[in-house]
């Protein structure tokens, strides 16, 4: 899906994890890049047709990166930077998604 | 009550970092919030980090990207308190700006705000682009300036705009090139914009750097389809293709990911909450707001710089910056009018030049009328799911702007806001009576503009309690 263009000599890896599985990612890394990178792209479903969406602009617009981080809803992944432990889930449903 | 800063800046990209640069030196305290961790802006993005630890992302994002470690270290060495990872929420009309910063919210005030928040690229709202595996050519730079991240497999890139062709160029240099880009651009277009060739060789420079990219793309063997038409993404859950008419014929490419990009709109939203004057720019087929020649907005106190006045790129919004703060100076107290008329001057002459190159690039990629009025099917409400339909039938009723649309079929009231769909509702709108988008206006925007924890409001509520600031 996404691959790095090079080992991040200076980067230091960050381990979290995301439906329960363990992503390694590297420091500064978005969650939304980190999952894009880990083969990841779709991380919410909408809350009225209930279906799958990826992020879309990256750059904190179109909140189709929404994610629940350690229980907190409606994240959004593309502006979240990843930290160790983190546990990430799909968001679905309707519950908050609204501003 | 006493101002914090003579000068909160909002947004650090080149608009915001010339301005808090030059700010600093006339001796104003100046406050350069932005919600990313690191400053640059959506061009620079991630130049600190970039470079030495990464030389094959920094190869591939070329000598363009390189400018902003200038302005970045520019910043840096300034007497600027630059707060990064700073989410602007709300600004009120006695300047106080309210922001989320580590967990907490905070308020600050400042006798002026300069609004540097800059652009975001135009939704393109064609069949399918909700699917996953369709993301904005902008989205995938983004990964490539902060996390070195190529696509792999089958990219198609589609749509119109310099950054189409330079992100293009971007991945052949990394060594991943696009398994094809389709353009909108109708043929008839190169004829129209020829008209304004002569003012844009003014600012030649970027000519030439549009038949570089070109050439880039054809020397590594992409397939370029030109005069591309009726663009639909297909697939089920995931995209897999790219649909669209060329030459009069039906077309599909094979894609693992489709990005698509139709150019680059003001974001609105803080100089829409402020209540600020907006006028429909024609030329640009977007909303921006009314500024005068220092880039004061109708706000007593509040000014505009960079792509979040009117689109005119990067060079385009250092100077902004620039001349935006010798307004500012003056107003304050700073610089005599003598005084800002000269120091303005240069940067003024410059933005002038650099500009010059705008009416042809806004002819060549004016949106085509698919992506402005899209068929009836398209969703265009991302976050609601309210099609173009559905829009267009509350038109037919009566709904005479997107406001009323907004309580009919509560487009624009998801979590984004409608930053998405806003642009295109306008459209559709103003297509369906006969109007135009300046005619029926704008959603209404409110604070918070983003969402806020519920730990973040109650905090807020005590310090306004306990009168703290
Ligand atoms: C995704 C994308 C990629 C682009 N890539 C290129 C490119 O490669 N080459 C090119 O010539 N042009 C590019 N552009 C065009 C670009 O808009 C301009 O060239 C240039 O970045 C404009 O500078 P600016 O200072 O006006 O705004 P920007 O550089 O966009 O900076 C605005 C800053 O404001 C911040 N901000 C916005 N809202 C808030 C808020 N509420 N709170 C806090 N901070 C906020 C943002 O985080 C951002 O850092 C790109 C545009 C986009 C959208
Ligand atoms: S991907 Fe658009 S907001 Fe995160």
């Amino acid at each position: 899906m996404f691959r790095r263009l090079e080992e991040d000599a200076g980067r230091a890896p960050v381990r979290f994890r995301f439906e329960g599985r363990e992503i390694e990612a590297y420091e500064g890394d978005t969650l939304a890049a980190a999952l894009a990178a880990a083969g990841a792209l779709s991380l919410r479903d909408t809350p009225v047709s209930g279906a799958p969406r990826a992020p879309y602009c990256m750059m904190g617009v179109c909140f189709d990166c929404l994610v629940e981080v350690d229980g907190r809803k409606n994240c959004q992944a593309c502006m979240t930077v990843v930290e160790p432990g983190m546990e990430v889930r799909r968001q679905t449903g309707g519950d908050g998604a609204e501003a | 009550m006493t101002a914090d800063y003579d000068l909160a800046i909002i947004g650090a990209g080149p608009a915001g970092l010339a301005a808090a640069g030059l700010a600093a030196e006339l001796g104003l305290t100046v406050a350069l919030l932005d919600e990313q961790e690191r400053p640059g802006g959506q061009i620079y993005r991630a130049i600190e980090t970039v470079g030495a630890s990464r030389p094959l992302a920094a190869k591939a994002l070329g000598p363009d990207y390189e400018r902003g470690r200038g302005l970045v270290d520019a910043m840096r060495a300034a007497r600027v308190d630059y707060l990064p990872g700073a989410v602007v929420w709300n600004v009120s009309r006695e300047l106080a700006v309210n922001f989320s910063r580590q967990g907490g919210s905070r308020e600050i005030r400042a006798r002026h705000v300069l609004v540097a928040t800059g652009a975001m690229e135009r939704p393109v709202p064609v069949p399918g682009w909700t699917r996953p595996g369709v993301m904005t050519v902008g989205a995938l730079q983004i990964m490539l300036k902060t996390s070195g991240l190529v696509a792999d497999g089958r990219v198609v890139l589609a749509g119109s705009g310099p950054l189409l062709l330079l992100l293009a160029s971007q991945y052949v240099e990394a060594g991943a090139p696009p398994a094809a880009v389709v353009e909108t651009v109708p043929r008839a277009r190169y004829v129209e914009a020829l008209a304004h060739l002569p003012k844009a060789l003014r600012a030649a420079g970027y000519l030439a750097k549009g038949v570089r990219l070109m050439r880039t793309l054809a020397r590594a063997g992409v397939p370029v389809y030109r005069g591309a038409s009726d663009l639909s993404v297909e697939g089920g859950e995931r995209a897999t293709g790219l649909a669209f008419r060329q030459g009069g014929r039906e077309r599909r490419v094979e894609a693992d990911l489709v990005a698509l990009h139709q150019g680059v709109v003001p974001n609105q939203q803080i100089t829409r909450l402020l209540g600020c004057n907006h006028v429909f720019d024609d030329g640009q087929r977007c909303f921006r707001p009314v500024l005068d020649d220092w880039f004061a907005t109708s706000l007593d106190g509040v000014s505009v710089a960079g792509d979040g006045g009117g689109i005119g790129g990067a060079v385009a919004a250092e100077h902004a910056g620039r001349v935006a703060v010798c307004g500012i100076a003056h107003r304050l107290g700073a610089l005599s009018e003598p005084e800002r008329d000269a120091r303005a001057a240069p940067s003024r002459a410059a933005l002038d030049r650099d500009l010059a190159v705008r009416p042809f690039l806004e002819t060549l990629y004016r949106p085509p009328r698919e992506v402005l009025e899209p068929a009836d099917d398209v969703l265009v409400c991302r976050c609601e799911e309210v099609t173009a339909g559905a829009v267009r039938g509350a038109a037919a009723l009566g709904c005479p702007g997107p406001n009323q649309a907004k309580s009919f079929l509560r487009c624009g009231m998801g979590p984004c806001q409608g930053r998405v769909c806003g642009p295109v509702v306008s459209e559709i709108i103003a297509d369906a009576l006969g109007s135009d988008p300046g005619a029926v206006g704008y959603y209404r925007i409110r604070p918070p503009l983003k969402p806020l924890t519920l730990g973040e409001l109650a905090a807020l509520d005590t310090d306004t309690e306990s009168g703290a600031a």
